[in-house]
């Protein structure tokens, strides 16, 4: 998994959020929060999948709306926590 | 006054809430349900929602799993509330099942420490009416998700004093909570409306008139809502709401709150919302 590819990740995250909210579209920074595309609780689903999808352990200092507000913060959060860089 | 420990009676969903909402402001919580399978269930949910608290609200206190289960003790038996400073009950919307609860509460209970009814339309002062202490039944409504909804309907029964109306603020103001305070019919302000907005938009839905997506859309588009009255219903639990409109339909009598015949058939096929994965909208990820 660690070998996996933003690309592949951003993928997998699009695929995710598509399967669970009815979407014509997402851009890879839209605020999926402020634009009320979907409410807080998602956060929590979003946040499982990664856990189970890409087997890294979200830590308490992980929990910021930050790491999962678009597809490109949940994909950044993904790759750092798998040892790809900085932010 | 001070609260050592917060008695919390039925650990369903909105239990479940309150329970993680004590934990998290730092009161002790003693929970009741029927079964050790239940409150197992509810035990984990509570240290999740501790767990993902930061991700929902930079407000709320971070809590760790071991002092979260500190604050909890979990038991079967009723009798195990009577050194609590104060009930919250929120078992089933059902007369049938609140009001036994209620009569065993009186027995075990000592008769100054206050009960907090957490009903959604059930009128507080028949609540109170089976216990010998109606002065200190005070109606708590606390909105789902409990733990991130800051502001909570308070109800006085007709005899509820203005000491029982106090001590509930206090507690709530403890778990950073404001209250708004209304007299006593079933459903008081919030259901009374909100059941009608929800069973109605379940009636367009049956009526063909637009799809589920459409009409959420429309409230939260137009009307500037958060959520729409569908997914509102999803998130409540489509068994509640149905049990909610028929005591309102039972209590006014009157025809306005008959409950939509796809809301019931939804409920009997077992899709009663989010907590199922699928109500008037499928969650296939919950």
């Amino acid at each position: 998994m660690n070998m996996m590819q933003a690309a592949d990740i951003k993928e997998a995250v699009r695929q995710f959020i598509f399967s669970s909210i009815r979407l014509p579209d997402l851009g890879d920074d839209d605020n999926l929060f402020e634009s009320g595309i979907v409410n807080s609780l998602f956060a929590v689903q979003l946040m499982t999948f990664v856990e189970k999808t890409f087997g890294i352990q979200v830590e308490s200092d992980d929990l910021d709306i930050e790491n999962f507000k678009s597809l490109n913060a949940t994909t950044g959060f993904v790759m750092r926590k798998n040892g790809h860089g900085g932010r | 006054m001070e609260f050592k420990k917060v008695a919390v009676v039925g650990a369903g969903t909105i239990g479940i809430g309150v329970v993680t909402d004590l934990v998290l402001h730092g009161l002790s919580a003693v929970v009741v349900d029927l079964s050790a399978d239940i409150l197992k269930r509810a035990q984990a949910e509570v240290l999740h929602n501790v767990r993902v608290a930061p991700l929902l609200s930079k407000s709320l206190p971070r809590v760790t799993r071991d002092e979260a289960s500190q604050r909890m003790a979990l038991t079967t038996r009723l009798e195990d509330v009577a050194s609590c400073d104060f009930v919250i009950e929120n078992v089933t919307e059902d007369w049938e099942i609140k009001k036994p609860v209620y009569e065993q509460l009186e027995r075990v209970v000592p008769p100054e420490v206050c009960f907090g009814a957490n009903t959604s339309c059930l009128s507080i002062t028949r609540i109170a009416s089976v216990t010998r202490r109606p002065a200190n039944v005070v109606g708590v409504h606390l909105m789902n998700p409990v733990h991130l909804m800051p502001t909570v309907e308070v109800i006085r029964g007709l005899h509820t004093s203005d000491s029982a109306v106090d001590t509930l603020v206090k507690l709530l103001s403890r778990l950073d909570k404001e209250a708004i305070t209304v007299q006593d019919l079933p459903g008081f302000v919030s259901n009374r409306i909100s059941h009608l907005f929800m069973n109605e938009a379940a009636f367009v839905l049956q009526d063909n008139l637009a799809s589920a997506e459409q009409i959420d859309q429309i409230f939260k588009k137009c009307f500037g809502h958060k959520m729409g009255p569908l997914e509102t219903a999803d998130l409540i639990g489509l068994d509640t709401v149905m049990r909610s409109l028929d005591v309102l339909y039972d209590s006014f009598q009157d025809p306005k709150y008959r409950c939509c015949p796809l809301l019931r058939k939804l409920v009997h096929a077992g899709h009663l919302g989010r907590k199922t994965g699928r109500g008037f909208h499928a969650y296939p990820n919950a």
